[in-house]
């Protein structure tokens, strides 16, 4: 009995220096229940779960870091629906955003298309405690794409063409876009098209990709900087009357960890940040070998000398 | 919590192809269609090595293994070969279900009194007849409590479904994640909790009723701690 | 296949290791020193057996996802805060436990239990230093399921940003890397196993008794 005891209690012993020395491994430090006051802490750097977000999170990452600012690059979080509630508790502090699809999420009500219009309206709605930097001009939309024999057999060049085709058809696309204003219920308001049906797939990613290419649906919801649209032979149609408003990627963070630093280098890397850059960027992240966002983000501040 | 309550009683939840019948159907279709081939796979094997006595730390072994195995893992695996379709759940679940069915199966003709069989064989039975008419029924109670088991968690498994862009109660709670809907989040995760007691609730009943009255009711069958994949 | 995805990529894959294994394994130590006092709680009073047997065995059948998804409302914590996969997990295992637990405490022979009392123990050392070390077998039989399930179960957390090596299945399903995902499923069998082996050693090691008997009937 004693020696049960006596290993029983070695194995509790070891368990708690286990759980004492977590050090840098230990995921339950910094859990983030609120702890936003703190300007010393690394910045908490946040992203959607598709690549092109990852990687500008890797990017703004590196360049504050290569300035000697603390960062923290998280895992990849889901959507905005499941990212920002981290905002604002304060287990994220900075993200790259979209400005047209963020401004949306925070005023359903809004109206405004054009770059400037939207990033105006921005700076209107964002919640207390957080801050919108300045606007790349780098822009990355939700587009309405079909195949190319879709499109030829149809002669569709733009959403308006599609209109009348809507109710045969089954559209495929992220959840949250069911629901979001410029997803089906804007599509609806502004073309006229209630598709026939709706199917739930990913962000722009591999299921979208798949359940266009093998006809599960006809048409889908797929990013305008995405280079799986050419080699693909996919067709982005138009949007003449600016369903998707501009969507330029701009910093989002908590305004108590944005010192002057931390704006300037931000600011910079949006002034080289474009729509090109961008579809070059998600192209090497595409290629063969399947680099890291990590790599391709230091790659490429390293041409631009920031790092 | 009221959220969850008007979700429940909003209409517009209960028809259409995102309506829960729907939804509930599809998920008690993965559920069957994975729990037969899997039962196909198992019991016969699982007879087979107990009552031949050959290869049983295959079963152990293989058995703990293939529970360790990542169901997730293994059904982005196989939708990044299949895309979009339902081989990959299925086999993903199939796989899943197999280890407690062949393990149950194993563990209760094993279990059958040596007696017993010796006794059968000394009434004239062939193998054949011992397998099916002694050691099966005999057997039956493991073989049930396997069973039940493995239905268990590929009803809870078969929700990560969805993620590879099938159908299932799990549709509510990877939508209701993007979406940010917890009513609809909670209302799928009460749909699937429910649907799983009722149908243990069922192989309960099933398993009273086809068991021989000599045989109720093993205290392994009560004791034997479920495992849960998802 | 983008075998050469493994060697660019250990730094990665050996920090969400790490945090794998404290999502899986913190919840396995905290489930026991959870489910000790409730198995010894529904050893004393058939009510309160019943009630506990019902609640966990209620709790068991809610799928992890859910459960990961909903615990932020419930706990009123971030939804990253990754006390959400812990508690989680936290519950199986207790569930898990307490059933197996309260059996092998009742499986204690009454004769043992009245010597004891008979030496002058009182309840709660006769609990820690006699039923304890006799349900001992059976609890780490149990603690062997927990940690091996929840070494899969861990992953489902990536769905939400939280998976240790389930992150792997993400990111390699969205990428279409292949060689991502098998390194992830891989290394999750692997710790499955190495876990299991651990466990059934420091079981075997605070049981010396088990085995003097066996060498003495042999």
């Amino acid at each position: 009995m004693t020696t049960f005891l006596r290993v029983a209690g070695v194995v509790a012993a070891l368990g708690l220096a286990l759980s004492a020395c977590g050090g840098g491994g230990d995921p339950l430090a910094g859990g983030g229940t609120g702890e936003t006051g703190d300007a010393s802490a690394p910045i908490r750097i946040g992203s959607a779960a598709f690549p092109e977000n990852q990687l500008l999170g890797e990017i703004y990452g590196q360049a504050l870091e290569a300035q000697g600012v603390a960062v923290e690059i998280l895992q990849p979080i889901a959507s905005r629906e499941a990212y920002f509630p981290g905002l604002r508790d304060g287990s994220i502090d900075l993200v790259p955003e979209y400005t047209g699809v963020l401004l949306q999420y925070l005023e359903p009500a809004a109206t405004e298309k054009s770059a400037d219009e939207v990033y105006a309206a921005l700076q209107g709605v964002i919640p207390e405690g957080l801050t919108l930097l300045e606007r790349s001009d780098a822009e990355n939309k939700d587009a309405v794409v079909v195949t190319q024999e879709f499109a030829t057999a149809n002669n569709l060049t733009t959403i308006e063409d599609l209109a009348p085709l809507c109710p045969t058809i089954t559209f495929g696309g992220p959840p949250e876009f069911q629901e979001r204003p410029d997803g089906i219920p804007g599509i609806e308001a502004t073309y006229g098209c209630t598709f026939a049906g709706y199917s739930s797939l990913d962000v722009g990613g591999p299921l979208t990709v798949t359940a266009l290419r093998d006809g599960t649906v006809q048409a889908a919801d797929l990013f305008t900087t995405d280079p799986t649209i050419e080699s693909n032979g996919f067709v982005a149609l138009e949007d003449p009357l600016n369903n998707f408003a501009a969507q330029n990627v701009v910093p989002l963070v908590n305004t108590a960890k944005a010192s002057d630093q931390v704006q300037q280098v931000l600011n910079d890397i949006s002034s080289r940040l474009t729509t090109e850059v961008l579809i070059d960027l998600n192209g090497r992240l595409a290629a063969d070998d399947r680099p890291n966002p990590d790599t391709v983000a230091q790659d490429w501040l390293t041409e631009q000398g920031l790092l | 919590m009221t959220g969850v309550i008007d979700w429940f009683a909003d209409p517009a939840n209960w028809s259409g192809p995102d309506g829960v019948p729907v939804r509930l159907l599809e998920h008690l279709q993965y559920t069957l269609l994975a729990l037969v081939i899997a039962a196909v796979i198992a019991i016969p094997l699982g007879l087979w090595i107990g009552h031949t006595g050959r290869g049983g730390f295959l079963v152990v072994g293989s058995a703990n293994a293939l529970r360790a195995l990542p169901t997730f893992g293994l059904l982005v695996l196989l939708a990044n070969v299949f895309g979009i379709a339902l081989t990959p759940p299925i086999a993903a679940l199939v796989i899943l279900a197999i280890p407690p069915m062949l393990a149950g199966t194993y563990a209760g003709v094993q279990a059958v009194d040596r007696a017993i069989v010796d006794a059968a064989r000394g009434m004239g039975m062939g193998e054949r007849e011992v397998l099916l008419r002694v050691e099966l029924p005999n057997a039956l109670p493991l073989i049930l409590g396997g069973v039940r088991s493995a239905t268990l968690q590929i009803i809870a498994t078969a929700t990560i479904a969805a993620y590879v862009a099938l159908g299932g109660l799990g549709r509510y709670i990877i939508d209701g994640l993007a979406l940010r809907n917890f009513a609809e989040m909670a209302a799928g995760s009460i749909l699937l909790a429910l649907l799983a007691i009722g149908i243990d609730l069922l192989l309960a009943a099933l398993q009273r009723t086809v068991v021989s009255p000599g045989l109720r009711t093993p205290a392994a069958i009560r004791t034997r701690p479920r495992l849960r994949a998802v | 296949m983008n075998w050469s995805w493994i060697p660019r990529n250990l730094d990665r894959v050996a920090e969400l290791t790490v945090q794998h294994l404290w999502l899986a394994l913190l919840p396995v130590l905290l489930g026991l020193i959870v489910a000790l006092p409730l198995a010894w709680l529904a050893t004393r009073a058939r009510v309160i057996r019943t009630v506990l047997i019902t609640v966990t065995g209620l709790l068991y059948t809610v799928p992890s996802l859910a459960l990961i998804v909903m615990l932020p409302l419930v706990l009123g914590i971030g939804i990253l805060n990754p006390l959400n996969v812990v508690v989680a997990l936290t519950i199986y295992t207790v569930a898990l436990l307490v059933r197996s637990i309260a059996d092998a405490l009742d499986a204690v022979p009454q004769a043992v239990v009245a010597a004891a009392t008979a030496m002058g123990y009182t309840p709660l050392r006769r609990f820690v230093a006699v039923e304890l070390p006799l349900a001992v077998p059976v609890t780490v039989a149990g603690l062997r399921v927990a940690a091996v399930s929840n070494m899969s179960l861990v992953t489902v957390g990536a769905i939400v940003g939280l998976g240790g090596l389930g992150a792997l299945f993400t990111d390699g399903f969205q990428r279409d890397i292949p060689a991502e995902i098998l390194t992830g499923i891989v290394l999750v069998l692997v710790l499955a196993l190495l876990v299991d082996v651990a466990l059934l050693a420091i079981g075997r090691a605070v049981t010396p008794w088990t085995r003097a008997g066996a060498g003495a009937r042999a």
